[in-house]
């Protein structure tokens, strides 16, 4: 099984969002809880389940991750995690922090 | 359940008999189309009053001849996001002048609420989870309408001449 | 332009209480994502890749200049700073906070704007020609019409949830600028043997998964039957729509599949109960919204204004844009002033807050207050003075806004594309950034002509590419962009869905493949063709054999 984490948007500001331990969501794509087994992966889908339910995010799924640094294997992921490839000024590629995390 | 109309809780005399359940013997009954077409001597020769329940993909053409009977005809919303009762209540409303009960069952939701009356219904089924105080308020949000519907509503551009 | 009266002012701050409701219950769990969405679409309000994205309403495209400042105050506030004209003539913002949502539509209402059925299973924006009012050819300006259909369509109570989203489109010159034959409504003004204005009334028209262009199905409809021949219309659509499959639930689908000689005598039956009813449209309430779109007090002027033509003469870029951005004005002395949100290498139908003020100034000064937003993701500044166009082009240089650029192979209509947007398989504006980068020249520009370009990031055709020229459409190949391209394309009165040229092109090599076409065209072209001309001539062959034999 490939490599996968839990990404969602957080329900009041749309954020990209992936979870981290002790169902914490976080921004960076570089905190994310990593499941390896199918049943990682189902219980880290559990927890985001009830913090949907709870009304903390919303539109939760697996997002498959490679490589050392886990990037996202799709570009659709890459650029979520990033912003918009076309304005490097916008989104969570222009914040601070996020040279250090690259 | 909880049934409302625009006044309040209600409470509901009328028993859903399923297609393959035995008719009461008196009372309030409501059957589907189904039924009707079916059984439609028997539930006429019975003393109770008569009401039908429509499935969103049953027309209100199919009892334009029998509408007379029935003292309640309730549209089934399947989901919410099925409009095709909205245009069955304007037609049973505003075509065929039915002026018996109009009762909206089903995936009957808050937001949903005032469109349906403005369509004609006049009774709600809402779902045990329904706030029913919070939920009326529904009815009363929007204050102006910009086309006639079956309320006899007076539309914006009417009120301006 | 329209105002708002007292009954329009208490709708839009209803509707604003009521959404501010439903998210205070959605944020508390009363209700659930499900159940919340239906409804904050229709206030326009989607999920997309980064954040909440708002698409704001501008009813048939035309806004004032005080509502311009506050689309600008707006991009400030609660958004990075700019927004995104759409080609339904709409603006969106991509970076909005849900929270903030409400606060913003209360914003908006101050200017008597909203954000009301822009999405959702629902009537959308009604969008018209962004010449409308001004162009010699119109046989009456069809704003008013779509003023009508926009009152009767809001929070209309039958169809709020209608098998999926309705567009209309109206018309009213018979050179089609507002692309009525792709609009699951088209409403083509016409005039009858006795000369009295009314409609050709097309249906079933569409792009995305299946486009098609819409057929008439009633050759004339006199105005006063406006309103109770589009209820027939909706009616027979609300009730026999099919509700089962997403990709088949538009008009163009059951027009297609009963025929549009049935679907015709099904809306005529329909028709027959509500006509001559309460929708009938009395010519009193025409009257009163044709008042709004009364012409400005235009000054009586020479058509020729030597000051202008000296500028012309003198000054070579500015000789340049007014030869693309210029459209010819029914007043003598005026001009329409087409601004270019085309810049090379920016994104296709952006604009700053910095340069929506500035365009609002120069509506204010020059243009009686008022602009215009075009389906093709531009701005129009609809009554300029010749005499004031150069002061305005030298504004709008300083600007970033005077790309010289209108109609021309650069002027892509492009949609937002993956870097935005949630249904998107790849991106389309670094493609049209590239394609403005590689044909930046403008003599090369003018060469080539009348050649527009469409991109759409996914099959739902955002960006028009089927009605392209020159059609891009973004596919996701095992990870990778790819764009297939299709070619012969158009939107206007002979309406036509562009063939697909061959096999998908990788992202690297998409401009090329532009480019091959072009010279393709450019080699075969004769007595002055435009591409589309050539292509219509020529077919396919010549353009395949260059991109895939000729290697």
């Amino acid at each position: 099984m490939t490599k996968q984490v839990v990404t969602a948007n957080r329900l009041r500001d749309g954020d990209v969002v992936y979870l981290a331990e002790n169902g914490r969501w976080t921004p960076w794509l570089d905190e994310a809880s990593v499941a390896e087994t199918a049943a990682e992966a189902e219980a880290f889908m559990k927890i985001a389940e009830e913090s949907e339910a709870a009304c903390e995010v919303i539109s939760i799924y697996g997002m498959p991750v490679e490589g050392e640094r886990l990037e996202p294997v799709s570009t659709r992921e890459r650029i979520r995690a990033k912003g918009p490839t076309t304005r490097t000024d916008l989104g969570k590629q222009a914040e601070p922090g996020f040279a250090k995390r690259a | 359940m909880t049934l409302v109309s625009r006044e309040g809780v209600q409470e509901d005399p009328w028993v859903f008999v399923a297609d393959d359940a035995a008719l009461p013997e008196d009372g309030a009954v409501v059957v589907t189309l189904e039924r009707w077409q079916r059984d439609g001597n028997a539930l006429l020769a019975r003393s109770g009053r008569l009401g039908i329940c429509l499935r969103s993909d049953e027309t209100a053409e199919a009892l334009v001849e029998a509408l007379g009977h029935f003292d309640l005809v309730a549209l089934e919303f399947p989901q919410f996001k099925d409009g095709r009762p909205y245009s069955s209540a304007r037609i049973l409303r505003e075509r065929y002048g039915y002026t018996g009960e109009l009762r909206a069952v089903g995936d009957v939701l808050r937001d949903q609420l005032f469109f349906m009356l403005r369509c004609g219904f006049d009774s709600f089924e809402l779902p045990d989870r329904a706030n029913i105080q919070e939920w009326m308020q529904a009815f009363e949000e929007i204050g102006v309408v910009y086309q006639p519907a079956s309320d006899g509503r007076r539309p914006v551009p009417g009120l301006r001449r | 332009m329209y105002q708002y009266d007292a009954y329009d002012h208490q709708l839009v701050r209803e509707r604003v209480a009521q959404f501010r409701g439903q998210v205070v219950r959605r944020l508390k769990g009363d209700l659930t994502e499900e159940e919340f969405r239906p409804l904050r679409l229709m206030n326009g309000l989607y999920l997309q890749l980064h954040a909440y994205m708002l698409r704001v309403a501008v009813p048939y495209g035309t806004l004032s200049s005080e509502q311009l400042r506050m689309l600008a105050q707006i991009a400030r506030k609660y958004d990075k700073g700019y927004g995104h004209f759409t080609t339904r003539q709409n603006i969106q913002y991509n970076w909005l906070n849900l929270e903030d949502v409400p606060d913003l539509l209360a914003d908006l209402a101050t200017v008597e704007m909203h954000a009301i059925q822009t999405s959702g299973n629902c009537i959308r924006n009604v969008t018209a020609d962004q010449y409308a009012g001004v162009s010699a050819d119109e046989i009456e300006d069809p704003r008013i019409y779509a003023e009508i259909i926009r009152q009767w369509s809001t929070l209309h109570p039958e169809f709020s949830f209608l098998p999926r989203k309705f567009k209309i489109a109206v018309t009213g010159a018979p050179k089609d600028r507002a692309a009525v034959r792709v609009h699951d409504i088209g409403l083509q003004m016409r005039r009858n043997e006795k000369g009295e204005a009314g409609f050709e009334v097309l249906v079933g028209g569409g792009l995305g998964r299946t486009p098609i262009i819409a057929k008439t199905i009633r050759p004339f409809l006199p105005k006063r039957d406006l309103l109770s021949y589009l209820e027939a219309v909706l009616r027979v659509y609300n009730q026999l729509g099919r509700r089962d499959n997403l990709h088949k639930a538009r008009i163009k689908i059951l027009v297609q599949s009963v025929g549009a000689e049935r679907f015709t005598e099904m809306v005529e039956a329909e028709w027959q109960h509500l006509r001559d009813g309460a929708l009938e449209l009395p010519a009193d309430t025409i009257a009163h919204i044709r008042a709004f779109f009364a012409a400005p007090a235009y000054e009586t002027l020479e058509a020729e204004v030597p000051a202008f033509e000296a500028k012309r003469f003198e000054d070579r870029a500015f000789a340049e844009w007014c030869r693309t951005n210029l459209a010819p004005h029914k007043v003598p002395g005026y001009a329409i002033v087409n601004i270019s949100l085309k810049a090379t290498g920016e994104a296709p139908g952006d604009a700053s807050a910095e340069q929506m003020e500035t365009v609002a100034d120069l509506a204010e000064r020059h243009s009686f207050g008022e602009l215009r937003v075009t389906h093709a993701q531009n701005l129009v500044l609809p009554h300029v003075k010749l005499a004031d166009v150069f002061a305005v082009w030298q504004a709008l240089a300083a600007a970033g806004l005077a790309s010289a650029n209108i109609g021309l192979i650069t002027d892509t209509i492009t949609c937002p594309g993956l870097d935005y947007c949630n249904l998107a398989n790849a991106r389309s504006i670094p493609v049209a950034q590239q394609i403005s980068e590689r044909f930046e020249a403008l003599e090369r520009q003018y060469d080539i002509g009348d050649l527009k370009i469409k991109i759409s990031g996914c099959i739902n055709a955002c960006g028009h590419h089927h009605v392209g020229h020159i059609g891009l459409l973004g596919v996701d190949k095992k990870g990778e962009e790819f764009y297939q391209i299709t070619l012969g394309g158009d939107a206007e009165e002979k309406a036509s869905i562009g063939d697909i040229v061959g096999p998908a092109f990788a992202r690297e090599k998409a401009v090329d493949a532009v480019e091959t076409i072009v010279e393709t065209y450019l080699a075969h072209r004769q007595n002055g063709e435009r591409f589309l001309d050539t292509y219509r001539r020529l077919g396919l062959g010549p353009f395949k054999e260059q991109l895939y034999d000729a290697r």
